[in-house]
């Protein structure tokens, strides 16, 4: 198990090497933003694009690169959005926003998405389980910021439950700030909870069919007993890296919600430096994300591995 | 009766059935039932995709006549009716209370419901529809109680735009003339000057008496009492054309203005010189002055097209690859996988974004953001595809065409390839809807902008319907109802096709 998990966790850091170094020679390869013609600091500017290595080859600014954030873990400074700051304080600050966020919304969505999951396999094929399933269906077909916009309408126009924008301030944990955060943690749980749902529904469904739910009965466990004991436990083998997954991709958050709820978060960050064109701060994103995408992709895997040995992605044994 | 009488049948009683011709199996009466019939056959059986099915069409439908149908094009914007609501000008009379161009307005003092009135009596056109509500409020001043009204009242927000000050050119001013003359519709109101109605400059709907607030004065009988301008010698230009009723020809029509003339006019009317029709809306405007209608069914018509290109060149992409990965297996196949883990680690923001700055200008926006689809988008289908080949490749009959000495792009695509069709088709189905989701969202995002080519898209026209979602649900309504339909429908038609090809998956959800 050491084993696989040591393999897996090395090609991982490879392949994400390897994005890195795509991403980082393309985005220094983009053209830098020129200054009007005798402007009075282009003289500076290209003095100091030359000291940071701007003019060497890419490979050699990509070791530059790495040796900055290995020692000095230095991911180079905003050219345009926070001029002169270091990106890496830039990106903590964002950091606390879209992680609050999406945990409240990951803590209600798992259970009520497995609850809902739960029931609609044991009541299979009753109106129960064709609500659920429409329900389900609708919600995770329909884009993210159609319902953002519902909620934002019915709640916090019509209703005027909550305020429209997330308050300001970093007061994180105050309950002013809680309710502020519940529209945009509304809209990013229908479809976390459709998703635990569907995946849930799916699973059991199977399971309760297969043959030692049937021995499980003969041996004498009601149905219950069963069904908590045999069925829900071999279903979760499919459940539960999910969740795992779900936890580290509540790090990237929604570009989509955050933008429409005014949420502080990276996923604004990573918006503003592309509209922007603030490379560092983009290159700093781009690390970000890949690194959640494949480190959501990692966790799934091992905790297979963990919780069925009989699953070893690329194992040999 | 028991067995013993056929114990003993006489030799003599036993025929041939045949003895001369050859005994040949019986021909099918009926057509025989293709993979396709089949799968059709059991699509039809399932409701929901059916129906879903339909929604499609329909939907598909409208993209493709909405914009056929629609007075107006995408790039026909108003600069005066912005996120106004739906309306239709016949049904608008007929007071239905829908398609009436209706928004609700709280809290209408007295004083405010005196220059709705002001409109209504200048233009011919009442812009309050209905008072919905009645709110009275006693404050006590001085001793005195003085009871004060407010009314909620539905506005017809196109005619509420009444009177406003237009410049022109001396041309234009008579060809507006020649136009009221052969219409028959008037356009152009009588100036009023400034001076006249306490110096107020910036409101071409007050042609009455007014203080110094603004509030009209009224005659004894509560009628207004007109403010027009009669000195000609301030008027802009000679007017030849219809005048108000009561007007003997001593009101002026314009004043000049350094070269030019200027004048009060009635938009709607003066919509109608301009455009040839009544302002007609059936989904609304957005903040563009963009007839929704018509800016829905472009955007669909780009989301469609563009997803079923993007899924073709994918699906021909990731089979091949597939193909590739799953027939040869060991060496490549794991080559193969690790160029597809690299190309599916980099999120799809950053590649569109990348694939917009580099290329956007050398092969054009939608150029690029093409290439940022089919960068990553195929890894999907090749799992899928290497997954069924190395279901079929070791199976009898491969084996046994490749001792026949077929060559391995026959083996690969003559024999295990149509094996491995009817996934590769469900798959796709469920493509289009996906890849629709992800440029509504970059087009939303404002990543990519696809209106200078496509005119707009859906996700285009949400961002932009996001910024009055309040104020004007419907602009947010319209393209919302629209691509959640279409997603939905998408979707069910999908499983409806995955259910059909493949039997044994049927409940499956993913």
């Amino acid at each position: 198990m050491l084993k696989y998990t040591l393999q897996r966790v090395l090609y991982m850091i490879m392949v994400f090497f390897i994005i890195t170094l795509m991403c980082f020679v393309l985005i220094r390869m983009l053209p830098q933003p020129i200054l009007p013609p005798n402007d009075p600091h282009t003289e500076v500017l290209e003095m100091r694009r030359e000291a940071l290595g701007y003019n060497e080859p890419y490979l050699v600014q990509f070791a530059r690169f790495l040796e900055g954030v290995f020692t000095k873990f230095d991911w180079g400074y905003s050219e345009k959005l926070y001029f002169g700051r270091g990106v890496w304080s830039v990106f903590l600050e964002k950091l606390p926003a879209t992680i609050i966020v999406n945990l409240y919304s990951i803590l209600w969505t798992i259970p009520v998405g497995i609850a809902l999951g739960v029931l609609a396999a044991l009541k299979k094929n009753t109106w129960v389980d064709y609500f659920i399933s429409t329900i389900t269906m609708v919600v995770i077909s329909v884009p993210s910021f159609v319902y953002a916009f519902l909620i934002q309408y019915i709640f916090c126009f019509k209703l005027r439950w909550f305020p429209f924008l997330m308050k300001s301030g970093t007061d994180w944990f105050s309950w002013d700030m809680f309710v502020s955060m519940i529209p945009a943690v509304l809209s990013l749980s229908f479809g976390v909870i459709a998703g635990f749902t569907r995946t849930t529904r799916a699973e059991l469904t199977e399971v309760l069919t297969s043959e030692f739910m049937l021995l499980a009965r003969t041996k004498g466990l009601t149905k219950a007993q069963a069904t908590v004991r045999h069925a829900l436990r071999n279903c979760f083998v499919v459940v539960v890296p999910g969740i795992f997954g779900e936890f580290i991709g509540i790090l990237g958050g929604s570009l989509i919600i955050e933008g429409i709820f005014a949420i502080p978060g990276v996923g604004g960050l990573t918006l503003n430096a592309i509209n922007g064109l603030d490379y560092n701060i983009f290159m700093l994103s781009t690390v970000f994300y890949t690194a959640i995408g494949l480190a959501a992709g990692l966790v799934v895997d091992i905790s297979y591995g963990f919780i069925d040995p009989r699953i070893r992605v690329g194992s040999k044994k | 009766m028991s067995n013993e009488q056929y114990e003993r049948i006489p030799a003599e009683k036993f025929a041939f059935v045949q003895e001369d011709k050859k005994l040949r199996d019986k021909a099918l009466e009926t057509k025989a039932r293709g993979f396709f019939a089949d799968a059709m056959l059991r699509f039809s059986k399932n409701k929901s995709s059916v129906i879903a099915a339909y929604i499609l069409l329909f939907l598909i439908l409208f993209s493709i006549v909405s914009p056929i149908l629609s007075p107006y094009n995408v790039r026909d914007t108003d600069r005066r009716y912005i996120n106004f609501p739906e309306f239709v000008p016949a049904i608008a009379d007929m007071k239905l209370g829908f398609l009436d161009g209706a928004r609700t307005m709280d809290s209408q003092s007295d004083n405010a419901m005196l220059f709705w009135r002001g409109i209504a009596e200048e233009t011919g056109r009442d812009p309050v529809i209905d008072t919905l509500d009645t709110h009275e409020t006693v404050v006590k001043r001085r001793g005195k109680e003085i009871t004060t009204y407010s009314y909620d009242i539905e506005v017809n927000m196109y005619y509420s735009i009444g009177v406003v000050y237009k410049t022109f050119s001396y041309a234009e001013y008579q060809a507006l003339q020649d136009w009221q003359n052969e219409t028959g519709i008037q356009a152009i109101r009588p100036y009023v000057n400034p001076e006249d109605i306490s110096g107020i400059k910036d409101n071409a709907n007050i042609w009455y008496k007014v203080d110094s607030k603004g509030v009209a004065e009224l005659d004894e009988n509560g009628n207004f009492i007109p403010a027009y301008a009669t000195d000609p010698t301030k008027a802009g230009a000679e007017y030849n054309s219809i005048r108000i009723p009561g007007d003997d020809g001593s009101l002026v029509y314009s004043t000049a203005k350094s070269g030019s003339v200027q004048c009060r006019i009635d938009y709607y009317n003066y919509y109608q010189y301009l455009n040839g029709r009544e302002p007609t809306f059936v989904f609304g405007t957005n903040v563009m002055g963009m007839d929704l209608f018509c800016g829905i069914g472009i955007g669909a018509r780009f989301s469609l097209l563009f997803a079923v290109l993007v899924s073709a060149i994918n699906l021909t992409i990731g089979a091949f690859y597939g193909a590739a990965q799953g027939y040869y297996g060991g060496m490549v196949d794991m080559t193969l996988d690790r160029i597809s883990d690299i190309l599916s680690g980099v999120p799809f923001v950053v590649v569109t974004t990348l694939f917009q700055l580099h290329l956007a200008q050398k092969v054009g926006v939608v150029g690029s953001f093409l290439f940022a689809f089919v960068l990553t988008g195929w890894i999907g289908m090749a799992a899928l595809t290497r997954r069924q080949f190395y279901r079929f490749k070791g199976q009898e009959f491969i084996l046994a065409a490749r001792t026949l000495g077929a060559s391995d792009g026959r083996l690969m695509f003559k024999h295990i390839f149509p094996n491995a069709i009817g996934s590769i088709i469900t798959s796709c189905a469920l493509v289009i809807p996906g890849v629709i989701s992800s440029e509504t969202s970059m087009t939303y995002l404002g990543i990519v902008d696809l209106s200078d080519f496509a005119g707009t898209t859906i996700g285009t026209l949400l961002s932009q319907g996001n910024g009055a979602a309040t104020t004007a649900p419907h602009a947010m309504l319209w393209p919302s109802l629209f691509l959640g339909l279409l997603m939905i429908s998408f979707n069910l038609f999908g499983n409806g096709l995955r259910d059909a090809f493949n039997p044994t998956t049927r409940g499956v959800d993913d």
